[in-house]
């Protein structure tokens, strides 16, 4: 239980794939023009985060990682299969992004309209490959942890789109030196948030 | 038409300024950020990354007829992924130290935005000459701001280029002290904002309204 805690707070607050990592940038930066498209992508991406790492989880553990076919049998203990995983873990992506991409035409045709060409991007949107590759690397316990860790993750990409998009909405009356107008003064504010968010880096639970 | 005809220079050179792909076109910014604390492994994946792109780029403009335009994202997730599994392997043999430092970023060459931008806007309609022209120049553009920013941050963050100390040591003997802040990540995205600011100040058709 602790550690699900910890892994959840870290991942919101010490790891944030924006402030920490920069994943997801691009979409970070497109869709961030008002709160409420930046809400509905932020929630997509929380929504394919919690659900793909799960999944790819499992595949890494009992697929693709060195001795984890031993469950198959003796002869499969050797098998060493990692080098597919990139493939693998893109396909598990895409495929739910088709999904929430279904769903959200359906029930919510207004923010379809409004995320454009961005929904579809979500299956090449950093922050969720990301979040399944540092999976691999930390190496979790167990399956709880890592569904945990992809939540906690989804929502601190949601935290930063959310923030830097409602801050832009206000940006709008401010006299921004014009070559800086647009992205330039993006970057800079992301980069204040990001020393913001340092402070979090002692966190421990 | 030769080789390197007006128009195929242009497609070859315009990435590196006036079409940058980080700077104007805002692809491929997550992993352009987070590799640069260092001048190395910013090299490194400049080059991969022009590798990548520029023959992903003529694998889908060889294919672009036949592949159904339905399932194009998938046929095109699946070719990066190939390319991007054999430069992971290339590294780890010949690079090992470098690729434990760029760690998860060469996996996330497949959801670099370059890739699936320049696949989807130059590959799908261009010959493959053009498009690995196109491929090069692209990823020669995310290079150059790759190691500016590489270059900077590892200046005035440790006082070294490459490893090697550049700062002379009297400096630091009266008082010089490098400053922290430029490896921590948050500067990396302020650099890049001020090469923003000093392109575009240079550049004025570019500033937005």
């Amino acid at each position: 239980m602790e550690e699900l805690l910890s892994t959840f707070v870290r991942s919101i607050f010490v790891e944030n794939m924006v402030f920490a990592y920069y994943l997801g940038m691009c979409s970070y930066l497109a869709v961030s023009k008002n709160v409420k498209t930046a809400l509905g992508l932020g929630l997509a991406v929380t929504f394919v985060l919690f659900c793909t790492l799960p999944i790819n989880y499992m595949l890494e553990n009992y697929v693709l990682k060195e001795g984890a076919l031993a469950w198959m049998g003796e002869q499969y203990q050797s098998v060493d299969l990692s080098f597919l995983s990139l493939i693998i873990f893109v396909a598990v992506i895409a495929s739910f992004v088709q999904l929430v991409e279904m769903v959200v035409e359906k029930f919510a045709p207004a923010l379809y309209s409004s995320l454009g060409i961005f929904l579809p991007l979500i299956a090449v949107n950093c922050a969720i490959l990301g979040g399944s590759l540092f999976m691999q690397q930390k190496e979790f316990a167990n399956v709880g942890v890592a569904t945990v860790y992809g939540l906690g993750s989804g929502i601190g990409w949601l935290l930063a789109i959310v923030g830097i998009a409602a801050i832009r909405e206000k940006l709008a009356y401010s006299d921004v030196p014009k070559p800086l107008k647009g992205l330039g003064i993006t970057f800079i504010i992301t980069g204040l948030m990001g020393i913001g968010f340092m402070c979090f880096s002692g966190l421990n639970i | 038409m030769g080789l390197l005809s007006n128009k195929n220079k242009e497609v070859l050179v315009s990435p590196l300024s006036k079409n940058n792909p980080i700077i104007i076109q805002m692809l491929g910014i997550c992993s352009a950020l987070a590799v640069t604390s260092k001048l190395e492994p910013s090299i490194v994946m400049g080059i991969s990354v022009t590798a990548v792109v520029a023959f992903a780029n003529v694998i889908i403009s060889l294919l672009r007829n036949t592949i159904p335009n339905r399932i194009r994202i998938i046929v095109q997730l699946v070719v990066v992924a190939a390319l991007v599994t054999i430069v992971s392997e290339v590294l780890k043999a010949f690079a090992y130290d470098v690729n434990k430092q760029l760690s998860v970023f060469v996996g996330l060459i497949i959801t670099n935005c370059i890739l699936m931008g320049r696949l989807e806007a130059f590959a799908l309609g261009n010959g493959p000459w053009e498009s690995f022209l196109d491929g090069i120049g692209n990823g020669a553009g995310y290079a150059v701001i790759l190691i500016i920013v590489g270059f900077f941050r590892e200046l005035f963050g440790s006082g070294t280029l490459l490893g090697i100390q550049v700062i002379p040591e009297a400096l630091y003997n009266i008082g010089y002290v490098n400053n922290g802040l430029m490896i921590l990540p948050p500067m990396a995205l302020i650099v890049v904002a001020v090469i923003i600011w000093v392109h575009r100040a240079r550049n004025k058709e570019l500033q937005e309204n």
